[in-house]
């Protein structure tokens, strides 16, 4: 069976040109040394994602865009990260109008677009879906997301923004509040978060939170966690409040969406005697868990956040297709 | 004879072929399963199914006649017999005895039991693997998806 000769493709490759290049499949491929060095080459890198400098680093490169599921943030903020560094993209499109439709194969679908381009940003419904894709494929995959699975590079972006806030990642008081049994990004966030040391808050309706299985992982790693069916307590010791939506459809009717979700909801009432640098964090989109008062207060970054998605996905690019960010790029950070 | 030797002579003694000694009680047809001796074969094949066993309580064994099984077939058997014993057998004298070994990876035996993993595409290619985190107990993740596997709902997932 020819496919299963490519069992070995997974981890470190030899890119085309000789380049030692690799995927992005889970935060576990990443150390806590090269999770800094791409924070910083993004803090670098700054300037160039602003469009103050010009830096086509990755010119001559092509990016191919496979979203098999819909993406707002995290497929735009691809897009600009490569166009910014020089490089083009190209995009499988509306899955409707590809030949996914025509029963084709995520292997074969990939093996295709690993003729075409140089780096493949992969968003699909199935969890396990990016391995999967890496094992096919010569060239390096970055999951943006398998289904209920990891999503390494909106954690990235995650830690890129508080680490801009306090300056450092160890030791923070970090409070994920919201759908915890659902999210992906709490859950890579929430790995990531203890091998810096932070203390963990798990804020959360009873019906929605962080797996057990999680849990007894995290805490195997020795992470001190909190798990609460209260937000409001916990505001004023936070370094890091991380919202997220609560979703309707996990009610089984209105009345008790209301409920619940009223009590995990943040106001800028609520943040009145919480710590000056303390920093709200959201992976958007929202819907009624931040009240737009929160955003002219010192604490709202979630926009920040967004756009933090462009500067640490251009430096996560550079990283997998070993390409050096200088270190002195010029420009206003 | 002393009872685990009545146990072994319920069925005739074989010239030739493969003896599978202390298969967990009850799991017999699943093992047969597991090594595609379930469906219309040349080779006969003999069981005694629930005997007690000093080792494991109580035990299946099966004689396989006129077919030594590879190493690669008997690996598979540790996802339901870890501590089976296997015997060679050639002119009715035990000829070897095979250790089981699940290695680190267990390659297109089973596929994944969650149901929304990458892998279960009907037409998917690449093999199904699941590592071994650990032996005893028997604790397997999807290399695709992660997800820790049921080993008693896996063992219903054989290919």
């Amino acid at each position: 069976m020819g496919p299963q000769s490519n069992a070995h493709r997974s981890g470190s490759l030899k890119g085309r040109g000789g380049t030692a290049v690799s995927s992005l499949i889970t935060m576990d491929d990443l150390s806590n040394d090269d999770i800094l060095d791409v924070l910083d080459a993004a803090e670098r890198l700054l300037p160039v994602a602003k469009g103050q400098t010009h830096l086509p680093l990755l010119q001559g490169k092509i990016l191919g865009n496979l979203f098999f599921e819909p993406s707002t943030r995290t497929r735009m903020s691809f897009e600009t990260a490569m166009k910014r560094l020089g490089g083009e993209v190209v995009n499988l499109g509306a899955v409707a109008s590809s030949s996914v439709v025509k029963g084709e194969t995520l292997y074969d679908t990939i093996r295709m677009v690993d003729g075409y381009a140089d780096i493949i940003a992969l968003r699909h419904p199935r969890q396990g879906a990016a391995q999967y894709a890496a094992d096919a494929a010569e060239v390096p995959i970055a999951n943006g997301g398998d289904g209920a699975g990891h999503h390494p590079t909106q954690t990235m972006l995650d830690l890129f923004t508080i680490k801009q806030a306090h300056g450092t990642l160890e030791g923070l008081r970090v409070v994920l509040a919201g759908d915890l049994r659902y999210g992906r990004t709490v859950h890579s966030l929430a790995h990531a978060l203890v091998r810096f040391n932070c203390e963990l808050v798990f804020a959360s309706p009873s019906s929605l939170r962080m797996p057990t299985e999680i849990i007894a992982d995290l805490e195997g790693h020795g992470a001190t966690i909190i798990e609460s069916d209260d937000l409001v307590n916990h505001i004023d010791d936070a370094d890091v409040i991380y919202m997220t939506r609560i979703q309707k459809e996990r009610f089984p009717d209105e009345d008790e969406y209301r409920k619940v979700a009223g009590s995990f909801t943040l106001s800028a009432a609520n943040l009145d005697s919480a710590k000056e640098g303390m920093i709200v964090m959201h992976p958007l989109p929202r819907v009624d868990e931040i009240t737009p008062d929160v955003d002219k207060t010192r604490h709202a970054r979630y926009f920040e956040q967004a756009f933090n998605g462009v500067v640490t996905r251009m430096a996560l690019l550079c990283r997998m297709l070993g390409i050096e960010v200088p270190s002195n790029i010029g420009g206003e950070a | 004879m002393s009872a685990p030797e009545t146990a072994m002579r319920r069925v005739t003694a074989i010239n030739n072929g493969t003896v599978i000694d202390h298969v967990p009680a009850g799991k017999a047809l699943v093992v047969l399963k597991m090594l595609g001796l379930d469906g219309n074969m040349a080779t006969p094949v003999s069981m005694v199914m629930n005997v007690p066993s000093q080792k494991i309580g109580g035990k299946d064994i099966i004689k396989v006649e006129d077919r030594e099984l590879t190493q690669n077939e008997l690996d598979r058997l540790a996802l339901i017999a870890p501590q089976a014993s296997v015997a060679i057998i050639r002119a009715y004298q035990v000829a070897e005895k095979r250790v089981i070994n699940l290695g680190e990876e267990v390659v297109n035996v089973v596929h994944c039991t969650y149901a929304n993993c990458a892998t279960l595409g009907d037409r998917e290619p690449l093999p199904h693997r699941m590592k071994v985190v650990s032996v005893d107990p028997l604790n397997l993740r999807c290399h695709y998806c992660a997800r820790p596997q049921d080993i008693d709902e896996l063992v219903a997932n054989l290919l």
